[in-house]
């Protein structure tokens, strides 16, 4: 299995350190959103964050009118059928939903398998904050400042033996907590799965925050996947175990519906789904459609690990 | 039983009964327009998706609402419930408008293609879109002027075409699901027990023919 990097992605780059750090341009974009900050706190200087990374050419595909979804729109608008089918569900559903302590094991086909107490798990891996592009297979998106770990990081820590392929990702299996598996809705516990190479390739990341703060329940704390050029069913959440595997893993939205929900799910607008276009997304918040593009805006940086492939057939 | 069937029309039942069947269109209309051009919140995050369902639903649940005057007027004897079979009727017609209306202008934004691509291949759209037309011409043809250019008989026959698309409308709903379908079972259960109550009636009504014959 191919394990490299985009060849125009440095990790330096990646991390949105200098963002921080480079006070000429954090003033330029604080100064700029300065105006802004009395009626939202909170918000604007975020979406000055974003500008600052677009200015920068800071390779999280942002567009230039992207802008972060406000607070209400990320938390209140959830595909996370764990706590309820409507989207309104897991907000109001997950409120008492604990989240300490909380264990993520790591292992399968890997030198170090271990088992970490949440603060141990993300103790060694430097924090960060980025903001990307979410397209929902339902041909909705947003745009998520996240905070969290790259993937790639802890993929590396357990040292994959040279037969590992692939990534397995599952969510927490409690019905007692997470009234939606008791609904057989979907075969649980939620599974999700990579390819090695995607799995470790910089833009995946691990979330643990949702602007600058604890991520909430509803969003898939304290620990959820987002692999931001594929579709949001892919970014697996409330993840307890991570295992390497040496074959391609089920999922469970291509478990359930094999027709429509494929292992890829790379944004595409090439390829509908069965049911709907997927040339134009909603962006919630705006009225006006927009394109929806290929790798969700990614394709520079991604589009290389699928060179060759037919993404008609692996959809 | 009796003194249920003596029960008259309520004074002003007809003016309140459009009111009523307003409100949710009105509250659509109101919701969205806030939601689109102010940034309210009527209609949560997404307020196409959300009003484009909302409408599909209402649409369902006065064509159920027409489908029940009858057994309604029968079993109770009120005989005055039956002009308003009409009223409810229209009312869903004009809400299946406004469902199209979001789907069409809000979801889709009148992109040709897609309205085309959705029409040609997508069995929900086809299916959902066979029901409007038969609410269309059933509104087209409601009036007491046609009911006569017509002929009872006729009138009756095309009018029963209600029955399709109840079930079309419900088939569409389930369509349209993701993946659960529990509320298109509810309202699936609703039009099994209409249908299954006419489908008694037919029984009970052949059978002293069948027996003569």
């Amino acid at each position: 299995m191919l394990i490299r990097r985009a060849p125009d992605l440095k990790s330096s780059e990646i991390t949105p350190e200098h963002l921080y750090w480079n006070r000429r341009e954090w003033i330029a974009a604080a100064t700029a959103a300065a105006g802004a900050l009395v009626l939202a706190p909170g918000v604007r200087p975020l979406a000055a964050l974003a500008q600052g990374q677009q200015r920068l050419g800071m390779p999280f595909g942002l567009q230039p009118d992207d802008k972060p979804n406000s607070y209400e729109d990320i938390t209140e608008y959830n595909n996370f059928y764990e706590f309820g089918v409507d989207k309104g569900d897991p907000a109001a559903r997950s409120k008492g939903f604990r989240t300490a302590p909380w264990t993520v094991r790591v292992e399968g086909l890997v030198k170090a398998p271990a088992s970490y107490h949440l603060e141990d798990f993300l103790k060694p891996h430097r924090i960060e904050d980025r903001i990307y592009r979410h397209r929902c297979v339902e041909a909705w998106s947003m745009v998520m400042p996240w905070r969290g770990i790259s993937l790639a990081d802890v993929i590396k820590r357990a040292e994959p033996t040279s037969q590992a392929g692939f990534v397995e990702f599952t969510t927490l299996y409690d019905p007692q907590r997470m009234p939606g598996q008791k609904s057989r809705v979907l075969d649980w516990p939620y599974v999700e799965g990579l390819r090695l190479d995607e799995a470790l390739h910089p833009l995946a990341f691990l979330v643990t925050g949702l602007y600058g703060k604890d991520l909430p329940n509803q969003n898939g704390a304290p620990l959820r996947l987002h692999v931001p050029w594929k579709y949001g069913f892919k970014s697996i959440k409330s993840v307890v175990r991570i295992r390497l595997l040496d074959k391609q893993p089920r999922n469970t939205w291509n478990v359930a519906a094999p027709g429509e929900y494929g292992f890829y799910a790379n944004v595409n607008p090439g390829v509908d789904h069965p049911r709907w276009s997927q040339a134009t997304e909603r962006r919630i918040g705006e009225f006006r459609r927009r394109k929806t593009l290929m790798f969700n805006g990614y394709a520079e940086q991604v589009g290389s690990m699928y060179a060759g492939m037919d993404l008609n057939k692996n959809y | 039983m009796a003194r249920l069937g003596a029960f008259r029309e309520p004074p002003g039942f007809g003016p309140v009964l459009f009111v009523v069947l307003s409100l949710p269109g009105v509250l659509a209309i109101a919701g969205t327009l806030s939601d689109i051009l102010a940034g309210t919140r009527w209609f949560g995050a997404d307020p196409v998706k959300e009003v484009e369902h909302y409408l599909g639903r209402w649409t369902l649940r006065l064509v159920l609402a027409s489908l029940c005057v009858t057994p309604l007027r029968k079993l109770t004897g009120w005989s005055w419930l039956a002009k308003y079979r009409r009223t409810v009727g229209l009312f869903a017609f004009a809400y299946v408008t406004l469902h199209w209306i979001a789907y069409a202008l809000l979801d889709v934004q009148l992109d040709w293609a897609t309205l085309v691509t959705d029409l040609l291949d997508r069995p929900y759209i086809y299916l959902g879109m066979a029901a409007l037309l038969i609410l269309g011409a059933l509104a087209a043809t409601s009036t007491k002027g046609m009911m006569r250019r017509m002929g009872g008989r006729n009138w009756s026959r095309l009018h029963s075409l209600i029955y399709v698309a109840a079930v079309l409308g419900v088939v569409h709903f389930a369509m349209a699901q993701k993946k659960d379908i529990t509320a298109p079972l509810e309202y699936g259960a609703v039009l099994a027990v209409l249908l299954g109550w006419r489908l008694v009636q037919w029984v009970r009504q052949r059978r002293p023919t069948l027996a003569a014959s």
